[in-house]
């Protein structure tokens, strides 16, 4: 994402920014940028209607900036698109104050962001992140069992399930081997077939290839990796040949999407991947449960438990470290967002901890998300954070783990 | 097309011929040949008045009918009287008529020359007529013949009224002549009658046909073909020009013949009809014929032309078409006679043709659509078996699944391919070949786990990575083996395993080192996960015994080790049997340890153990049925699509109609097999191999379950599960382990911990649930699937078991 122009006032964080999505990956930044009650002005095609003092109705298509107070955002992961929802805010000849319009953002066309309550610290770091210029790590991952594959593209900031590959494969049977020897054959083709779909989609830019990360239990990562060899040498494929150095073999324990985050955290990968967001998440990740099955005490989930700990001063200096998801700012009430915002803040400024917002559409996101989005690595143990409630306070905080 | 239409050309040259033949000609021909002799006439008065003589004055038969019979029983004065009789007092001609057509409708070929063959045996009638066909060389018993036919014919003009006369093939003109059975039927002489009757009707026909004009003539023309292209199954021509019309008429007349009932193939050979030589001169127009078209001749084969020549050589031919079946199957009385024809031809005459087109082309269309129907019932017929009376009066002997755990590489395949071995099931030369291959690739301890291990990865990386099933028997019990993998990532291949199993022997390593990191790898895993799973019974077999030269104190030690892990992992201590053995030289197995060291063992043998084992809980075989799939393949041309997994609960059979879930699609069950034997019914228990029909094979994935459509599972997206934890457990992600299902999940909540013994709420909203404690939790999946109360579950997360769990809804 490109920064065209911001006016951002450091101190109350009032002004506006104009932003140039350039790749998918930018829609994802915008998605977590845009809050509801923000103003958006972007480009779009609406219809008019006019009618004339005969009473006849002539309706046109015209192409107009728009600026909408926004209601509603909707992202497709898949495709990587964005559709915010609102009410005009600017009134201009065509179209009344207070109608309704989705804007669909675009990629290489710019839209301008004013917060309504001024951009909060969270807002310019993600702000910063999403302009940060530097090459992003792309990373392809397939994911196999027998007869099943997941072909996920890892970004900075997201996993993408790009196609999920199932070929029926027969079992071991007396008599039948042919069957599952012909069965992994086919999947092997068909698995591969599609993955060469997917990646040409992408791979726009030829000077760059993407590592390709291939992961199983058992063998059947290498057994792919010989399969494509063979295949690359004997069709020739240029493509394929040239991917071949960049495919790494890793061993996983299941062939679902989830089993990434150990995959990710293995040695082999970590080597290098070592400086990959992800790769860094996925450490803390680990970290705290570690901490967690210790139960001492230092590891804490939840929102009031992570809430309470940072009250008591226990996510500071030397070593707290507060990872929270991002989910959490795109929270659709104005209130929940802010009480992150002061979380944030306070474990940042105050009390001097590392904050990790991580990325719910990454694994460790979403590992995240099963504990509540948000956990605090203490620096001392803290005993009993969640008894102190009644049983009342406990079915509310109960009912927030289940988001 | 030219050479067809010059071969038509010729066609309707020959048509236009035989149209030259009057009928008229044949009459006179007929009449004015009465060429008696002298000596016929002499004899014709004296018997005349003899007849005279002794007839009744009351029967005032003529001096012409009496000649006539006479002149038909050759002069046998006392047949002529009898006739006489017959005919004059009571019969009228009406009655006659249909009488006649039986009598021809009865004519067999066969069975004339049966009694020619066999004169004993002749019919008195049929006798004669032979006897004067073949006897009489006279001129005048020629013409006796031919006076017959002539009174024959009008009585089937309305058969053969079509064929134009001059060119009656010869062959026809022979069974005409036999055809004088009819005294039989008790029509005889009368020749002037008949020949006026035939007369008269032809005349009429005449008329008829002078009425009608073209039209009716191409109408009847079609008439009778559709008639006959019923059974004109040799004919390939069908097309409708009017050049062929000729062509068809042809055949047509042919036709008739065909109708006559024919000899069987056989009596074909033998087969003589007499044919009076003198018919040659009397009817000259075989001279003029053409020779047969070639169509012709292929329709008739070479009959027609041998049937020529043995006319006029022995004066014996083949019926020709009497070898097709059309032939025999042919009831020139079955249509609508020509006659009938005639007349419904005529009375259509003043309908508007197109109407009566559409009429039957609505006929035509009608009748096969009220015959369609929709053929509801399975292709399978089901025998519609009580199964659960079946199998109680089988008296099946007791059928025990068990699973071999163990960790990775502590013999569990080569103790099974000792087992089987040992037991014979495997063959000597089986087992040779496997100790040759793995010799080749320097693996030749690993031959008998090649019995197990089948595919190319198995025996290339000596590690079992799937289930591999055997089957074997003791005297009291069938058991079916279901090796396990033990390596750590083939785990779910083991829980697939392990869910079909009613009992589990645990392989341990009895070496140094090996029992130890066993423990706390796979062998400790496996252990939990089979009791997790619902198995009670453990056979721990103690392997390697002869690396450690059978010590007992290593094995007491074992065991004893063992023993407390067991107990603390809920396996009561009485239903664990502790056997020392040696997989690879198969000490113990199935025969009692020989070495010396051994001799402090006196326990029973592995399949001592196995077979002692209890027989299986109770099965829950009057349940609906519930079907894991645990394989889905291709069973060969004729089943392809094959499942084969255990029945949880209920019974099937073959005909019965499953649901498979979450698909939601029915199949029907056209083939079952149990241990690779043919089969009508399975019941819980068993692991069957169903053949399916009506079924796409996408609807069918590893892990559905196969239940009744009555009955159907439902499908869940989250549950609630009661857990023992062998790992931490939080909010996090798992795999859903079910059989061969295994599946994407996430522990959302956790809603409490319990009391291990009494199920009592200890702590509501744990936020971690430790090892070894048993808590309550809700799953949710990322896809709907088949989950009913009371299922066992296994929740692992990368790479480890994190919690075994039984569901509550």
């Amino acid at each position: 994402m490109r920064l065209l122009k911001s006016q951002i006032e450091q101190k109350q964080g009032s002004g506006f920014a104009t932003l140039l999505p350039e790749e998918p990956e930018d829609m994802w930044h915008a998605y977590n940028l845009i809050q509801p009650l923000d103003l958006l002005r972007a480009r779009a095609v609406r219809r008019v209607s006019k009618t004339s003092d005969s009473g006849s109705v002539a309706s046109q298509r015209i192409t107009l900036d728009l600026t909408i107070s926004v209601t509603a955002t909707d992202f497709d992961v898949g495709s990587g698109q964005l559709h915010v929802a609102g009410r005009v805010a600017a009134e201009n000849e065509h179209v009344k104050l207070g109608s309704h319009h989705t804007l669909d953002l675009e990629l290489n066309r710019k839209f301008t962001l004013e917060k309504r309550d001024g951009w909060d610290s969270v807002a310019l770091q993600m702000l910063r992140e999403a302009c940060n210029a530097q090459r992003h790590a792309e990373l392809w991952a397939v994911i196999m069992g027998e007869g099943t594959a997941n072909i996920c593209l890892i970004t900075e900031h997201q996993t993408i399930l790009r196609q999920r590959v199932d070929v029926p494969v027969p079992r071991k049977r007396r008599g039948g081997l042919d069957g599952h020897d012909k069965g992994m054959d086919k999947f092997y083709a068909t698995t591969l077939a599609t993955l060469l779909r997917q990646l040409d989609t992408t791979t726009a830019q030829p000077d760059k290839t993407i590592p390709l990360l291939l992961a199983s239990p058992g063998f059947v990562a290498q057994s792919f990796h010989t399969y494509i060899k063979t295949e690359a040498s004997r069709t020739t494929h240029k493509p394929l040949l040239a991917l071949l150095p960049s495919i790494l073999v890793a061993h996983s324990s299941s062939p679902h999407v989830h089993s990434l985050s150990e995959v990710l955290a293995s040695p082999t990968i970590t080597t290098k991947l070592s400086d990959t967001k992800y790769a860094r998440e996925t450490a803390l990740m680990d970290k705290f449960l570690a901490l967690m099955r210790q139960d001492d005490g230092r590891a804490w989930y939840g929102p009031r438990e992570v809430e309470r700990a940072v009250e008591k001063g226990a996510v500071g200096r030397g070593g707290g470290v507060l990872l929270i998801s991002n989910a959490l700012f795109r929270a659709q009430e104005v209130r929940e967002r802010k009480r992150w915002v002061a979380l944030v803040d306070r474990v940042r400024e105050a009390e001097g901890g590392e904050v990790r917002v991580l990325s719910s559409l990454h694994e460790s996101g979403k590992r995240l998300e099963g504990l509540g989005n948000v956990a605090a690595i203490l620096t001392f143990p803290l005993e009993d954070l969640d008894e102190e409630e009644g049983p009342g306070g406990g079915g509310a905080e109960g009912e927030e783990m289940v988001i | 097309m030219p050479p067809k239409s010059g071969h038509l050309r010729a066609k309707n040259v020959g048509y236009d011929d035989d149209d030259g033949y009057s009928d008229d000609d044949y009459y006179e021909e007929e009449q004015s040949g009465d060429g008696m002799t002298d000596e016929d006439r002499e004899q014709l008065r004296i018997n005349t008045a003899k007849v005279k003589e002794s007839l009744d004055p009351s029967i005032g038969a003529t001096d012409a009918e009496i000649q006539e019979s006479l002149w038909h029983y050759y002069f046998d004065v006392g047949k002529t009287v009898t006739y006489l009789k017959n005919k004059l007092a009571p019969a009228q001609p009406k009655t006659e008529q249909p009488k006649k057509q039986k009598a021809v409708s009865r004519f067999d070929q066969a069975a004339a020359g049966v009694e020619q063959s066999t004169p004993g045996k002749q019919s008195s009638s049929a006798a004669r007529i032979l006897e004067s066909t073949c006897t009489a060389p006279s001129m005048g018993s020629a013409l006796s013949t031919l006076s017959v036919m002539s009174f024959k014919a009008p009585q089937q003009t309305d058969f053969f009224w079509d064929t134009p006369w001059g060119n009656v093939p010869r062959h026809r003109l022979g069974q005409i002549s036999v055809e004088p059975r009819f005294p039989r039927g008790g029509l005889l002489g009368g020749s002037t009658k008949l020949a006026k009757l035939a007369a008269a009707r032809k005349k009429k026909q005449e008329e008829a046909r002078s009425m009608e004009g073209d039209a009716t003539g191409t109408d009847t023309a079609v008439a009778l073909l559709d008639r006959l292209s019923l059974k004109n199954k040799e004919r390939t021509t069908t097309s409708d020009t009017r050049g062929q019309d000729a062509e068809r008429k042809s055949f047509t007349k042919k036709y008739p013949r065909k109708r006559s009932p024919s000899p069987p193939p056989a009596a074909l050979e033998t087969e003589e009809i007499p044919l009076p030589e003198p018919t040659q001169p009397a009817i000259s127009f075989p001279n003029l014929r053409a020779n047969p078209s070639m169509f012709a001749s292929t329709l008739c084969g070479k009959d027609e032309q041998g049937a020529q020549e043995q006319a006029v050589g022995s004066s014996t031919f083949p019926i020709p078409y009497a070898a097709f079946h059309s032939f025999e199957d042919a009831n020139p009385f079955a249509g609508p006679s020509p006659d009938d024809i005639v007349r419904k031809a005529q009375a259509r005459r003043n309908k508007p043709k197109a109407a009566q087109s559409k009429k039957t082309t609505g006929e035509k269309l009608i009748e096969p659509m009220t015959k369609l129907t929709v053929d509801e019932t399975p292709r399978v017929k089901s025998k519609n078996l009580n199964v659960v009376q079946e199998f109680e009066k089988s008296g099946m002997k007791r059928m025990a699944n068990f699973v071999v755990i163990g960790h990775v590489d502590h013999g569990k395949s080569t103790l099974m391919g000792r087992l089987l071995y040992d037991l014979k099931v495997i063959d000597q030369r089986s087992i040779d070949k496997l100790r040759k291959e793995a010799e080749t690739i320097g693996k030749s301890s690993f031959a008998l786990a090649w019995v197990m291990d089948q595919t190319s990865e198995e025996r290339s990386r000596g590690v079992t990575v799937d289930i591999a099933t055997n089957y074997f028997e003791t005297e009291q019990t069938r058991f079916t083996i279901l090796d396990a993998p033990g390596h750590k990532d083939f785990i779910p291949n083991m829980i697939a395993g392990a869910s079909q199993a009613d009992f589990a022997v645990l392989v341990i390593d009895a070496s140094t080192n090996s029992f130890e990191s066993g423990l706390k790898g796979q062998t400790k895993e496996h252990a939990l996960l089979v009791r997790s799973m619902g198995v009670q019974r453990l056979v721990v077999a103690v392997n390697k015994m002869d690396t450690v030269s059978w010590l007992q104190d290593r094995f007491d030690e074992i065991s004893q080790q063992m023993s407390t892990f067991l107990v603390s992992a809920s396996f009561s201590a009485k239903t664990i049997t502790f056997i020392p053995c040696a997989g690879l030289t198969g000490e113990n197995v199935t025969r009692k340890v020989e070495d010396p060291n051994a001799t402090w063992y006196t326990g029973p043998t592995l399949v001592a153990a196995l077979d002692s084992s209890e027989p299986a809980a109770k099965r829950n075989i009057e349940k609906p049925l519930r079907l894991t799939i645990g394989d889905v393949f291709r069973g060969g041309i004729t089943n392809p699509i094959s499942i084969s997994g255990r029945i949880d609960a209920g019974s099937l059979q073959i005909g019965d109609t499953i649901l498979a879930m979450p698909a939601a699609e029915t199949a029907s069950i056209k083939g079952l097999e149990v241990e690779n034997e043919p089969v009508d019914w399975a019941v819980a228990g068993q692991i069957p191999t169903l053949h399916l029909a009506d079924i796409d094979p996408v609807h069918l994935r590893l892990g559905d379950i196969a239940c009744d459509p009555k009955a159907p599972i439902t499908l869940v997206k989250s549950f609630t599960c009661k857990i023992l934890a062998f790992e931490h457990v939080l909010p996090m992600s798992v795999d859903v382990f079910r059989g061969r299902l295994q599946a994407e999940g996430k522990v959302t909540r956790l809603v409490a911990t319990l009391n291990k013994t009494s199920g009592e709420v200890v702590k509501n909203k744990p936020r971690i649930v430790k090892p070894a404690e048993v808590a309550r939790v809700v799953v949710e999946l990322e896809r709907e699937l088949p989950l009913e109360k009371g299922t066992r579950v296994v929740l692992r997360e990368g790479g480890n078991t994190v919690a075994a769990g039984l569901l509550e809804g």
